[in-house]
């Protein structure tokens, strides 16, 4: 088993120094699509995160028996057998959200950070550290849609978790809500801002033009 | 990754054994989980028949849902084209009874054509069930009609519930739909939907009246105008065509022709 510092890179490197959104731009799609509101970025988080870390470590536990001529079908498979289960629990348990999110759960499936790191890590590394390397990214896409998703439901709604934080101007309080923020471009200059933010902090990663 | 994986009996151990162990634990879940996944999709559509009529406001529990509707729901089946409630189907033969399902099959709908289609639904189901609600003394309380159209991007599903004169509004709830987030989907705010508590459906003759208006012209002492909503033209004109057709001779007219003539007071 890996030392200490190495466990901490693999886990909370992805967060800021090597970010799945910021860094490698994968995910953008439900990054555009589920941030209009708080609760349902954090559903979706989760599910990601739990999809991640549960491909990485069953891809990892069998990457030796894996040929490498079917290896991605492979991969496919692990992956959409979870986000399908992942998608009946949330049926079941949280039909509200998992009617919001509709599609969108199922697009984990093509979500380009589950089946990058099932590629780049779980099949060269043991499961123990595929397994973090999974919840490391799960949590670095979390920080930007949970970034993202505050913005845009503050500032298009007046509200966070759905509960009302500036009273809006139709309703009788002083907020008149950026609807703009409520539609899918604004995330793109959102995500953009977060990632010129980073890359100001830390140089290093800016690609050479 | 030793060399031996790739050989054609290798290869096909592990994708068989795979796809089994994939199929067991998907279909597992589903299994498990499809009864609470049901519940759950019962209550979504209680819920809503409850809040349009103004029994439920806000959060409610599973069980209240349940035992309100319970107490205070009846479904019946209509038929669309004569207006009758179908005789020989009870409570339950009409609670078992899936509507979206039969607005799909070419068996139980009829396809519509593009002049009377003003909702673009495309095809009707010759059953809609109704929802009659009663009060603690077994009154009559409102008649809820399910109501549908597409308004700019998606088909938006609502309850509509009249007072027993089947023309007074008491209530209408949108709860599903794919408009534009902060615009179109406004449909769905409590605000915009109360405005149309105590508009009438119908000027005299049966002409349908309610008029969706431009955002701030609809005069608050009419009894037919509301807003619409400011950036939700379209959207705006789909719930006016919702109206216009659901109201209309093709969708729900001949059933509410026959509540105005008291058609459920003697059931």
């Amino acid at each position: 088993m890996a030392n200490a510092k190495e466990i901490k890179t693999v886990l909370f490197g992805p967060v800021f120094a090597n970010n799945p959104i910021a860094l490698q731009v994968l995910g953008i799609c439900s990054a555009l699509a589920v941030t209009t509101k708080m609760d349902t970025a954090l559903v979706m988080c989760f599910a990601l995160t739990f999809v991640v870390a549960f491909s990485n470590l069953f891809i990892s536990m069998i990457r030796n028996h894996i040929p490498s001529s079917v290896r991605i079908i492979v991969q496919m498979t692990i992956i959409a057998s979870l986000v399908i289960v992942v998608d009946q629990f949330l049926k079941a348990f949280a039909y509200d959200l998992a009617k919001q999110l509709s599609v969108f759960v199922g697009l984990i499936i093509t979500n380009c950070i589950v089946m990058g790191r099932a590629e780049a890590y779980a099949m060269k590394s043991s499961p123990g550290m595929s397994f973090l390397d999974g919840i490391g990214n799960g949590l670095g896409y979390s920080v930007v849609l949970l970034v993202v998703a505050f913005i845009r439901e503050l500032g298009g709604s007046g509200s966070l978790f759905g509960v009302q934080i500036m009273p809006l101007l139709s309703e009788g309080g002083w907020y008149q809500p950026m609807g703009f923020l409520l539609i899918a471009p604004s995330a793109f200059i959102i995500i953009g801002l977060f990632i010129w933010v980073l890359r100001t902090y830390r140089p290093e990663q800016v690609e050479k033009a | 990754m030793s060399s031996n994986n790739d050989t054609i009996s290798k290869t096909l151990i592990v994708v068989v054994s795979l796809c089994l162990v994939c199929a067991i634990v998907v279909s597992t879940a589903a299994v498990q989980l499809r009864p609470k996944q049901n519940q759950n999709k019962l209550l979504d559509s209680q819920v809503n028949i409850l809040r349009s009529v103004g029994l439920i406001e806000g959060k409610a529990s599973p069980q209240e849902i349940a035992e309100k509707f319970e107490k205070h729901v009846e479904s019946r089946l209509v038929n669309l084209e004569t207006g009758e409630i179908v005789a020989d189907c009870d409570k339950a033969c009409a609670k078992a009874y899936d509507y979206r399902r039969a607005m799909k099959d070419p068996e139980q709908s009829t396809a519509l054509d593009g002049a009377t289609d003003v909702a673009s639904i495309r095809r009707i189901a010759e059953l809609a069930p109704v929802y009659l609600t009663y009060d603690e003394d077994r009154n009559l309380q409102s008649v809820v009609l399910p109501v549908h159209g597409y308004g700019l991007w998606s088909t938006m599903h609502a309850f509509l519930a009249l007072q027993p004169d089947g023309n007074t509004i008491i209530g209408l709830n949108y709860y599903e739909q794919g408009e534009t987030p902060g615009l179109g989907a406004e449909i769905e705010n409590e605000r915009w939907k109360a405005q149309f508590k105590g508009k009438k459906l119908t000027k005299d003759g049966g002409v349908v009246g309610l008029e969706v208006k431009k955002p701030g012209n609809a005069n608050p002492d009419s009894d037919y105008e509301v807003d619409g909503l400011s950036g939700a033209t379209l959207t705006a004109n789909g719930v006016q065509n919702t109206f216009t057709f659901w109201i209309g001779e093709n969708g729900f007219g001949p059933f509410l022709a026959k509540v105005r003539q008291g058609a459920l007071n003697n059931g």
